[in-house]
């Protein structure tokens, strides 16, 4: 039995590398964060980060990889996967990276996992570092933070289209001004 | 003494502006009563230290409302660092935080280590641990020099950057670079040190603490700077905290907070060393970490080149084949390393599945790398968390209530770097 058992919306909690990391359910987030703060001592939100994982597990079959072009350097990856990795819950997965900040320091990684169409409470209530972190994990994954009192883009320019930390999202797709083929 | 006035005291409760954390709105009772003016202060200001943008609402020489505008600098480097191969993102590393270059270079490194759950030769533990503590001192010599500048010590400038320019001498010997040095690699370093380093490095740890004497000469007993510093843009502690700040910000505040102390990697836990803790918070302390931290740095320096004496002629870098390229001249005898050779360079290693976040402390607080690998020669994900952004989150919390000409004292203090903060 882990401590951790009683946090709120608990689904698992594993131990890889070194690291603990524990699920939450999405709806929990916020509840949870208040837990590890106010029962556990993790005192300081180190990080928020997002993934994208549309399309994990799925890179091209093994043999070359060409391109409408001929052969693209820019992917090296003449085979595909040796072995499979574990398929994920949901499309997104959002870390909160906690740090018990003391004579005992301990870290954890609280994580949650959400489809494209769904949001999150947000955290700012708990940790009002979470802010930017939550800012710029919308603007880079367009996952919307209910509750957040400024959620709007924080790196790209307002009037932005596409979220572009996203899979789907192309590199090499905005239009280079000046250029020939302008 | 005495001249300068006494510090003021650390205020109580919390300063961090409601109900939007990082922004102080004007409040409506000033809005009818003041007469407030909107200054854009950058993105392209001599004194941003780059393309920061303050949204600065003044009332008279008081500030009453700020809002810092980001991303100006925005260039993508997580999702560059996608495309590329696992040794290729070594590259893109030290670009994202310019000034403190090798600490970014160091996270990777570490996490990828950490998935490959790789060891590393002797010799490239203490050559990492002493490049760190040099761009430590390079990027803090930077702080000082120009937040000296922007309070008018322009002398200091010049001081501060003639010891600049021995540390990057002293990178170009060893890797051939003045900056963004990718010297670190995955398993060990690029190259073995070179023999005249040694000597050389052994001057510049002889005469640094004179020069952080003269500095303090120079500074430290400065009417004009004490009074510019002292008891402006205050932090204390919990705001700290709640505000996710770390490194000399944080230690500043009086939280006694180190990672190379309290959560040891490399070899930290084999030197000796002090952690600076002052507890004023403001920018007069946040200058005296930094200029502590700079002693023990050079300290540091001088504890692991006496170990790297040591252990001349010894591996630099890890033997292990799948992922480190062979020695050059092993690919004219040895079919097996040519096809290593070719792999690497054409395909790159490949990174068990598995997500980590690594943490080391860099010349601006913790610098975390998150990295997601599918268990493929590419990084799934690849995420920085960037000191100089949480250090930026506070800026509405220091200037609450400050006079605009501490604004430029208050940025220069926190020390962000706008590569890192917009990455």
């Amino acid at each position: 039995m882990s401590e951790w058992v009683h946090t709120p919306g608990h689904v698992k909690d594993t131990e890889a590398l070194g690291e603990t990391t524990v699920t939450v359910e999405r709806a929990s987030i916020r509840a949870a964060c208040a837990h590890a703060r106010d029962e556990l001592g993790f005192n300081v939100l180190s990080g928020i980060v997002a993934t994208d994982y549309l399309g994990w597990g799925r890179p091209g079959v093994s043999g070359y990889i060409g391109t409408a072009q001929g052969r693209d350097i820019n992917f090296p990856a003449t085979q595909g996967l040796q072995t499979l990795p574990e398929l994920k819950p949901a499309r997104f997965s959002l870390g909160y990276h906690l740090l018990a900040l003391g004579r005992d320091p301990r870290r954890v990684r609280l994580q949650t996992w959400l489809e494209e169409d769904e949001t999150v409470d947000s955290v700012v209530s708990v940790w009002p570092g979470a802010d930017w972190y939550e800012r710029e994990v919308f603007d880079m994954f367009g996952i919307r933070f209910d509750g957040h009192p400024y959620l709007r883009r924080l790196l790209m320019p307002e009037d932005w289209e596409g979220f572009p930390l996203r899979k789907d999202y192309p590199i090499g797709g905005e239009p280079v001004r000046f250029s020939e083929a302008e | 003494m005495a001249i300068a006035p006494e510090k003021q005291t650390l205020y109580q409760g919390t300063r961090i502006p409601a109900p939007v954390p990082t922004i102080l709105h004007v409040p409506e009772e000033r809005r009818e009563t003041g007469d407030i003016m909107q200054v854009n202060f950058g993105p392209n200001h001599p004194s941003t230290h780059g393309v920061l943008r303050l949204i600065v609402d003044l009332d008279g020489e008081e500030v009453v409302g700020i809002e810092a505008v980001i991303g100006y600098l925005h260039t993508g480097f997580e999702k560059s660092m996608e495309q590329k191969t696992w040794w290729k993102g070594i590259t893109y590393a030290p670009r994202i935080d310019y000034v403190g270059y090798q600490s970014n270079e160091l996270v990777y490194v570490l996490a990828v280590e950490k998935l490959l759950q790789l060891g590393v030769p002797e010799k490239a533990v203490w050559m990492r641990m002493l490049l760190a503590e040099l761009n430590r001192i390079h990027s803090h010599l930077v702080f000082l020099g120009t937040s000296a500048l922007e309070l008018g010590a322009i002398s200091m400038f010049w001081y501060c950057f003639r010891e600049r320019e021995m540390i990057l001498d002293l990178s170009e010997l060893v890797t051939g670079q003045r900056m963004h040095t990718r010297y670190f690699q995955v398993g060990g370093l690029a190259e073995d040190i070179p023999e005249g380093f040694y000597a050389e490095c052994r001057k510049f740890v002889d005469w640094m603490p004179q020069a952080l004497d003269d500095y303090l000469g120079l500074l430290d007993r400065n009417t004009i700077w004490l009074e510019r510093t002292r008891g402006v843009g205050q932090l204390n502690a919990e705001d700290a905290l709640a505000l996710s700040q770390s490194g000399p910000v944080l230690r500043a505040s009086g939280v006694d907070w180190d990672l190379r102390r309290d959560q040891p990697y490399l070899a930290y836990d084999q030197v000796d060393f002090r952690v600076p803790v002052y507890e004023h918070g403001d920018v007069y302390d946040r200058y005296r970490v930094r200029m502590d931290e700079m002693r023990e740095s050079t300290r540091i320096v001088d504890q692991c080149l006496r170990r790297l004496e040591r252990l001349k002629g010894r591996p630099w870098i890890t033997d292990n084949r799948k992922v480190v390229l062979p020695p050059r001249e092993e690919l004219h005898t040895s079919m097996e390393s040519l096809i290593h050779h070719f792999k690497l360079v054409t395909e790159g290693f490949r990174v068990p599945e598995g997500e980590v976040y690594v943490t080391i402390e860099s010349p601006r607080g913790e610098q975390g790398c998150y990295i997601v690998s599918q268990g493929g020669p590419r990084p799934w994900r690849v995420h920085f968390r960037a000191p100089s952004f949480a250090a930026l989150e506070a800026t509405a919390a220091c200037v609450n209530g400050a006079l605009v000409a501490d604004l430029i004292a208050i940025v220069g203090s926190l020390d962000a770097v706008m590569g890192d903060v917009d990455r």
